[in-house]
């Protein structure tokens, strides 16, 4: 397998074909708006949270195949998961595609979100895989906006050169 | 006998004639960043119209500089400083004879196109645009010949018009014609469009404004690479342009102005070099060129703009631009045949970029797999948001080429092209 057909694998491609949990949330309680403006990327993260729990979450927007797959596989992964959860698993998945966590090897919560580990060999689009996660983490976090450029580098610290 | 009537018949690109005597690999033989591979495949660089690279001769140059010659200009008597400075105003006049302005000091530098045309819009703007005035720009601009008149506009309190274009990617003169009036204050239009190619009649546009007295500013980003430019030919105000899109370093650029508009403007950043004398009362600015170059400039990028110009006057500009014409017919009759693709931006007359999308399939997508078989493209809104939103895509593929590159350069990107379409279309 390539590197190309790993990234692009099935799992992914179907998501970005048939994306889960797609469009507006008519109950949420918190919302958040994700932007990447060097693509121009943009998804709404819609929250129904309460007690602690995300109850109900959809999103809404436009994007590349890998960001809108996340956003899709993203929604049905954290879905009934307590806030303390879903960061969890934003941290586990963010250092995944970063390539600074080998998912098979370090025990982790990420079942089938393994099938973005092949973001890890294209370091420019660890922002694509992220920009739903970071949006959602938004929303928990009560913020109205959130930007890739101020995600903070995005890049594992091994990428950069001298 | 036409591509579309070779293809027709079958025919390879073996057994194409000749159209051009281009020596294209002579000449890409100057550019030593061409010359290696991007995961184990040989570099196609088709990402031109963002920059373009760099010949050795310019590289050399500014190595030169740097070893033998660097020194602050326009201060120091001393040797170093006199060839440095020496170095730097001759690069300025070998701006003036590119673009056959009247006198060298009508030639600014600046670091870039974005610079340029904020110089222009801080020092004509402020000075002369206010309340109920208005600015025409177009509809296919660069953000950065939209967001300075913007900003501009909220601050006098004045009014952006938009000449709009067709789905050809061409603009409407006779919309122009209607925008034009007592009010209007300047034009600002470029001369190639970054993300449709299209060639603008800016010669025609700047007639029509100056029938109404109105000054015109033509942002020369893409112009100036592709196409001979002789300002006083255009007769246009101001023309603005990049060093980094014309083979030569980050960093150089340059704003043509008319000095009589140059004169009478403010200056744009206050500080040292811009300043004739200055007391705690009063400062009085210097004359032209350095009343627009306070602080020190990016010496060792204007040196190798006057390089990449020595470089570009070597080669026959009119065959180059022969070539590169045939690179894109070519191109754009293989890309048109893939079913799934829509070519965004087909003007009768385009300068060698093409931009595309392909149904169903995102731009993000298309790059990364291009870059995976070494073919360096663009994909994105190319800061050109209107232009998308006219098109109705939120983004799009952009191969812009310049006479470097070669027939099988094109070959090996329709191959990617169609590799898109097989693992995501």
């Amino acid at each position: 397998m390539s590197a190309l057909t790993e990234l692009y694998n099935e799992q992914i491609k179907e998501h970005e074909k048939k994306p889960r949990n797609f469009g507006k949330l008519e109950t949420a309680n918190r919302v958040a708006e994700g932007r990447n403006p060097v693509c121009g990327d943009h998804f709404t993260v819609y929250l129904q949270y309460e007690d602690d729990v995300i109850k109900d979450i959809r999103f809404e927007g436009e994007g590349c195949a890998i960001s809108k797959a996340s956003a899709s596989m993203m929604t049905r992964s954290v879905k009934g998961k307590n806030k303390a959860d879903a960061e969890q698993l934003f941290s586990e998945f963010h250092q995944m595609v970063l390539g600074e966590l080998d998912e098979e090897t370090t025990p982790n919560q990420l079942g089938y979100l393994k099938v973005f580990a092949g973001v890890r060999n294209f370091p420019v689009r660890v922002k694509c895989a992220s920009l739903s996660w970071h949006t959602m983490h938004a929303a928990l976090e009560g913020e109205e906006t959130t930007s890739t450029e101020d995600f903070g580098p995005d890049i594992a610290s091994s990428q950069i050169s001298a | 006998m036409t591509m579309a009537e070779m293809l027709a018949l079958g025919m390879s690109k073996n057994e194409q004639p000749i159209e051009t005597s281009w020596d294209v690999e002579r000449v890409r033989a100057d550019f030593p960043v061409l010359r290696q591979t991007v995961n184990g495949k040989p570099l196609v660089y088709l990402d031109n119209a963002a920059s373009s690279q760099v010949p050795q001769v310019v590289i050399d140059r500014g190595s030169r500089y740097l070893q033998e010659e660097h020194s602050n200009i326009h201060r120091g008597v001393h040797y170093l400083s006199q060839r440095a400075t020496s170095a730097y105003d001759g690069a300025r006049e070998k701006v003036r004879r590119f673009i056959n302005a009247r006198e060298s000091k009508e030639c600014i530098f600046v670091r870039g196109c974005t610079e340029g045309i904020n110089l222009v819009m801080h020092g004509y703007g402020r000075k002369f645009v206010g309340e109920g005035d208005e600015i025409i720009i177009s509809e296919m601009e660069h953000h950065s010949n939209i967001v300075p008149w913007q900003m501009l506009c909220e601050e006098k309190g004045a009014r952006l018009r938009v000449i709009p274009m067709d789905d050809a990617g061409e603009l409407l003169l006779d919309e122009y014609d209607a925008l034009l009036n007592e009010r209007t204050k300047l034009v600002a239009v470029m001369h190639v469009s970054n993300s449709l190619g299209t060639i603008n009649p800016v010669k025609e546009i700047i007639a029509r404004a100056h029938k109404m007295g109105v000054p015109v500013l033509i942002d020369g980003a893409q112009g100036a690479p592709h196409l001979k430019v002789d300002v006083q030919d255009l007769d246009c105000d101001f023309y603005i342009m990049s060093g980094h899109k014309m083979f030569a370093p980050t960093g150089s650029g340059v704003v043509y102005g008319k000095a009589e508009w140059l004169e009478r403007m403010n200056p744009f950043m206050g500080g040292g070099d811009m300043i004739r004398t200055v007391t705690f009362e009063k400062t009085t600015y210097a004359g032209l060129p350095n009343k627009f170059e306070a602080g020190t400039p990016a010496i060792a990028a204007q040196i190798g703009l006057g390089a990449a110009i020595d470089y570009l006057e070597g080669l026959d500009r009119e065959e180059a631009h022969r070539y590169e014409q045939e690179l894109l017919h070519y191109a754009t009759e293989k890309l048109s045949a893939i079913e799934s693709v829509r070519l965004i931006g087909t003007a009768r007359e385009k300068a060698s970029v093409l931009a595309f999308v392909i149904e169903g399939v995102h731009p993000h997508d298309v790059g990364t797999i291009l870059d995976y078989e070494g073919v360096a493209i663009r994909a994105g809104h190319h800061c050109a948001q209107p232009v998308m939103q006219h098109f109705k895509v939120p983004a799009t593929s952009r191969a812009s080429f310049a006479f470097y590159n070669t027939k099988e350069e094109v070959d090996i990107f329709v191959r990617a092209v169609e590799q898109v379409v097989e693992v995501l279309g």
